[in-house]
């Protein structure tokens, strides 16, 4: 399984950024290795979409479950789509927020 | 003569200033592209005597002939294709019309369809024409319905182009070919900031343009000092007052019942066809 959160900052012990589409990174997790791979949002400075674009970069590398602050319409139609588990609304570190996740403390 | 009113700043008076002065011209055309928000009706109540609805081209995916290579998404610089792992969809309020998916795609999976985004409507008002954009509600992409609008201009009359706040593609679309462009912002921080931005579309576009001031004894002499560094004209200051919000607040523009400021308007209307012929 892969989470993603998204990020604040490149490590996993940066805080979750609350906004999905235009976060600083993603963070993608093995939740059961705990390793992480964190990628630059390129579309940060996107004119529009930039939620469809992160949908998209997220579906590209398999991601199975997505923790973050909120989600725009868009986005959550197509992520609703894909199945992938999205869970909003909460807030911490990356690490706190996947150790939840793995405890069933979120959604 | 088509003289576009602008701003950078929202809410500082376009509308305000581009009724009042189609109130006290001549043989005028009010075209309202704040196509998101169009508001001058509110302050002219034209009759309503005709409308159109718009339609955009926006693809449809054949889905038996697409196998999911997602080279249209790659293609789209908008956003506007999304690629999952079973289907590949259209979101046609991000789309811009430009037809490039349906030439990048391998399997002729693509055709197009109408998408409606935007409704036109004419008018009259005190012998004004009167034509305004409305966007789909959902929609994103505002420029195309500003270019329709514009699209509908009479050139024979002195065109008022009402253009959005800000300095993006639909104000570009907005102010583009006009004969000048008059800026109305306010003595605030706020409004020399986005002014600033505004100056410099402005001048990268060549247009010629001047400021107004509304709301004139609030808040600081920045923008004046701005003004007079960069030797830009001040046209007009419309000052804070209590009259003029009153007649705002019931939606009557204030040259109707204040006859000394359709005076004003004039005069600033000749000076601008004085630059304009310079």
């Amino acid at each position: 399984m892969k989470i993603c959160v998204t990020s604040t900052g490149q490590s996993i012990d940066s805080a979750m950024d609350p906004r999905f589409g235009r976060c600083a990174y993603f963070i993608i997790i093995d939740p059961d290795s705990m390793d992480f791979e964190s990628i630059p949002n390129d579309s940060v400075n996107a004119g529009g979409g930039a939620g469809v674009k992160s949908s998209q970069t997220l579906i590209d590398k398999g991601v199975d479950v997505i923790i973050t602050g909120d989600v725009g319409p868009n986005a959550l139609r197509i992520l609703n789509t894909s199945n992938i588990k999205v869970i909003v609304g909460v807030n911490g570190t990356v690490k706190e927020l996947v150790e939840k996740f793995k405890k069933g403390l979120l959604g | 003569m088509i003289i576009s009113v602008a701003s950078g700043k929202g809410g500082t008076g376009k509308t305000s200033f581009a009724t009042n002065l189609a109130l006290s011209i001549d043989n005028v055309q009010l075209l309202d592209c704040d196509v998101e928000e169009p508001n001058s009706y509110l302050f002219l109540k034209p009759e309503i005597n005709k409308t159109e609805n718009l339609f955009i081209l926006v693809p449809s995916i054949n889905e038996s002939l697409c196998d999911n290579c997602g080279k249209c998404a790659k293609f789209c610089e908008f956003n506007a294709i999304f690629v999952s792992r079973e289907k590949t969809f259209i979101l046609p309020e991000l789309c811009h019309s430009c037809g490039g998916c349906k030439i990048v795609c391998p399997k002729g999976a693509i055709k197009e369809e109408l998408h409606k985004t935007g409704t036109i409507y004419y008018g009259n008002s005190n012998g004004i024409e009167i034509i305004y954009g409305e966007l789909e509600v959902g929609d994103a992409v505002a420029s195309n319905v500003v270019r329709e609008v514009k699209s509908r201009m009479n050139k024979n009359k002195n065109v008022i182009i009402d253009s959005p706040p800000g300095a993006s593609c639909p104000v570009i679309e907005s102010v583009k070919n006009s004969d000048f462009s008059v800026l109305v912002t306010e003595p605030t921080p706020f409004g020399l900031h986005d002014l600033k931005i505004a100056i410099s579309l402005l001048r990268e576009m060549k247009i010629p343009f001047g400021v107004v001031v509304n709301r004139a004894d609030i808040g600081d002499r920045k923008i004046y000092d701005y003004c007079k560094k960069e030797g830009i004209d001040i046209l007009l200051e419309i000052p804070f007052e209590r009259k003029i919000a009153e007649l705002y607040s019931k939606g009557i523009p204030f040259v109707l019942e204040m006859a000394e400021w359709k005076e004003k308007f004039q005069k600033l209307f000749n000076t601008i066809k004085e630059k304009i012929q310079k």
